[in-house]
């Protein structure tokens, strides 16, 4: 984990929106989310299920399921072009060359009928084409030792059902990073396995990554792994970021009622008591359908004032990049002006 | 595998045997007999009948001489048609069906699968709805309405090919499109929706994500990724299907005057002929056996989590 202030943006993600349509109306599972990832840097994106986490890397990569999902806006930064309006063609050049992925469930995530030989010389066939299969499987096997599957020269050639949980996961990371991406998208990579393998993946996503430069987006709900791996850190709340800061920073100060709940609410072994229960967040998160235009949070908010339930924060930076979407921290007059903006529009209707 | 399938072949004949068994009595216990009309025979005409298909020995005496012929391969003559045993009539008609069964069923499966997949891949568009309201017609209207229709469009009226017969007869291959297109029609109608629904599912799977995030093309897709675990419903559809399709069809067989087994399968049942009722289920239990075998081992080659010890 390291700071890197220096180093070039690779991926820039800018105000961009995730829309799904269902009979119920419209869910903005994305709503106006920007980020950036600068290069070696990993960085967190937590929330809870429903937050919109998956949705905005599966929008990054165009993987939205469309109908009914669609990216109505935004732009997406990737080498000086802005990969919402490549061509699929040219969108599948930068899938799994440059921008890699890997999934939730490792189990489910590998084609089960096919060898995993198949499926990794393929993928860098697709990619590379003057690489011969041989050549491919010789990098495939070389890949499946660095991310420590022993015998890797005989498992190549075994099907997935013959792996277990966290062997999956890194023929998954192996079969990621075979062309050497650029970006990682690691979506909930530790959610489906077991506590120890969880640790394992974990270290060898950071040792990998460190060791080939590749910038991580790690989703994840768990901000233990955020504290041990990120650098920076995106807390989403119902299709939005609503506070953004280094994770040093942001453990310091956190500074969201959200993402102050979030932290208080992991258990600790030093200062929690026996006998005290845990602390845990009021509530539900709200159904992303149809939803006003307030802070989604402020049923659940203990610090929630009126403006809150008027009208949606604006984003104000707290100084070193550390920024939150909360009217706690905006100035009077502002509150004032939303509040008024927000009642001429109730009277108008 | 090789002890797997030794086992499983090893494993029909007692099946075989309680089949045929079960059959035999079955038929008896059915009130009337081969014999019976509405006029009584003279007594010592229907003692003579009697005392020549042994049917005046007590049953379990029957049984017995039954079973020997059968093991010994004879079925045993006809009870209603004099000329020939029945052996005779399901190796001279057994075949016909197999190859009208066969063009039916490999027409229903290049239209049915590709129906499906395009069905499934334009989900939602006119295509899907032209493939299965096509299918939709195939399962609901029956044989006898679509063959007439079918000869009378292209038989008939534009005189593209002959309304009936069979190579034996001397018509020619012709004469086989339109028993196999009739045929094939509902056999098209379930693979086609059979195909669409799994491939569906397939397409909405985790690993087809992982396909298409490794940038993979969709047509790649949907052949090297999707195809093999779509086909295993279809698969094993294939099996009882295609011993029904193999043993004829009465419907096809009378409209298009097909010399095959189907109708022996209605009129032994009509005529009380014991031993042609027996005769026809031992063949069909047999390829139905058979099949239902191959299922399983096509299945294996297709799923590896599949293995047999």
């Amino acid at each position: 984990m390291s700071m890197k202030p220096n180093a070039k943006t690779v991926l820039d993600v800018k105000d961009l929106q995730t829309y799904f349509k269902t009979d119920a109306g419209i869910v903005k599972a994305v709503d106006g989310v920007s980020f950036s990832v600068r290069e070696g840097e990993t960085i967190g994106i937590v929330g809870e299920s429903g937050s919109g986490k998956s949705v905005t890397n599966l929008s990054l990569m165009r993987l939205i399921p469309s109908p009914p999902g669609k990216i109505v806006g935004g732009e997406v930064i990737f080498e000086g072009k802005d990969i919402l309006k490549l061509s699929e063609k040219q969108m599948r050049s930068i899938r799994g060359k440059k921008i890699s992925m890997i999934f939730q469930d490792p189990m489910t995530s590998l084609n089960p009928f096919l060898k995993i030989s198949t499926q990794m010389v393929e993928t860098i066939r697709l990619h590379e084409k003057d690489v011969s299969k041989q050549e491919a499987l010789e990098r495939s096997i070389d890949m499946l030792k660095l991310v420590g599957i022993p015998s890797a020269e005989k498992r190549i050639q075994n099907y997935p059902h013959q792996f277990s949980g966290g062997m999956r996961q890194r023929v998954m990371i192996a079969q990621a990073l075979s062309c050497n991406a650029e970006v990682l998208i690691a979506d909930e990579p530790t959610t489906a396995l077991d506590v120890t393998i969880q640790a394992q993946i974990l270290e060898l996503i950071a040792k990998l990554s460190n060791q080939m430069g590749t910038a991580v987006i790690l989703i994840t709900h768990d901000l233990g792994v955020v504290a041990g791996m990120c650098d920076q850190v995106c807390v989403m709340y119902a299709g939005r970021i609503v506070e953004k800061a280094t994770t040093d920073e942001l453990y310091a100060r956190p500074s969201h009622p959200y993402t102050e709940g979030l932290i208080k609410s992991v258990p600790r072994m030093d200062t929690t008591k026996k006998g005290n229960r845990l602390f845990s967040i009021e509530g539900q998160p709200p159904n992303v359908i149809d939803l006003p235009p307030c802070c989604p949070f402020h049923p659940r908010c203990h610090k929630a004032m009126e403006v809150c339930r008027q009208a949606y924060p604006l984003v104000k930076d707290l100084g070193k990049g550390h920024e939150v979407a909360c009217w706690l921290f905006a100035e009077e007059s502002e509150k004032q002006r939303a509040l008024n903006e927000a009642n001429i529009k109730e009277k108008a209707e | 595998m090789t002890k797997y399938i030794v086992n499983r072949l090893l494993g029909m004949i007692p099946t075989l045997l309680i089949i045929i068994t079960l059959s035999f009595f079955i038929v008896r216990i059915a009130p009337g007999g081969p014999f019976a009309t509405e006029r009584k025979l003279p007594e010592v005409v229907e003692r003579n009948i009697n005392a020549k298909y042994h049917l005046d020995e007590p049953l379990i005496q029957q049984y017995g001489r039954y079973m020997f012929d059968i093991l010994r391969g004879d079925l045993g003559p006809s009870f209603k048609y004099k000329d020939y045993d029945v052996n005779y009539y399901i190796a001279n008609s057994l075949p016909k069906s197999v190859v009208l069964g066969s063009y039916a069923m490999l027409l229903a499966l290049v239209f049915g699968i590709s129906a499906g997949i395009i069905a499934a891949v334009r989900q939602n568009t006119w295509l899907d709805y032209l493939s299965m309201g096509v299918a939709v017609i195939g399962i609901s209207v029956p044989l006898f309405v679509i063959a007439p229709v079918l000869q009378l469009i292209f038989a008939m009226k534009l005189k593209w090919l002959p309304t009936s017969g069979w190579y034996t007869t001397g018509e020619g291959w012709t004469t086989v499109i339109l028993p196999a297109v009739s045929l094939s029609f509902a056999y098209f109608a379930n693979i086609a929706r059979l195909t669409r629904s799994s491939m569906l599912e397939t397409l909405r799977s985790d690993y087809i994500r992982t396909a298409k995030a490794k940038g993979m093309k969709n047509t790649t897709i949907i052949f090297k990724h999707a195809m093999k675990g779509a086909m295993l419903p279809v698969v094993s559809y294939l099996g009882p299907a295609f011993a029904g399709i193999i043993t004829g069809s009465i419907v096809v067989e009378q409209i298009f005057r097909v010399p095959g087994l189907g109708k022996f399968f209605v009129q032994s049942s009509f005529n009380r002929d014991y031993t042609l009722i027996v005769g026809v289920v031992i063949v069909y239990s047999a390829i139905l056996i058979v099949m239902n075998f191959l299922v399983d081992i096509v299945y294996a080659q297709l799923d590896p989590r599949i293995t047999y010890k």
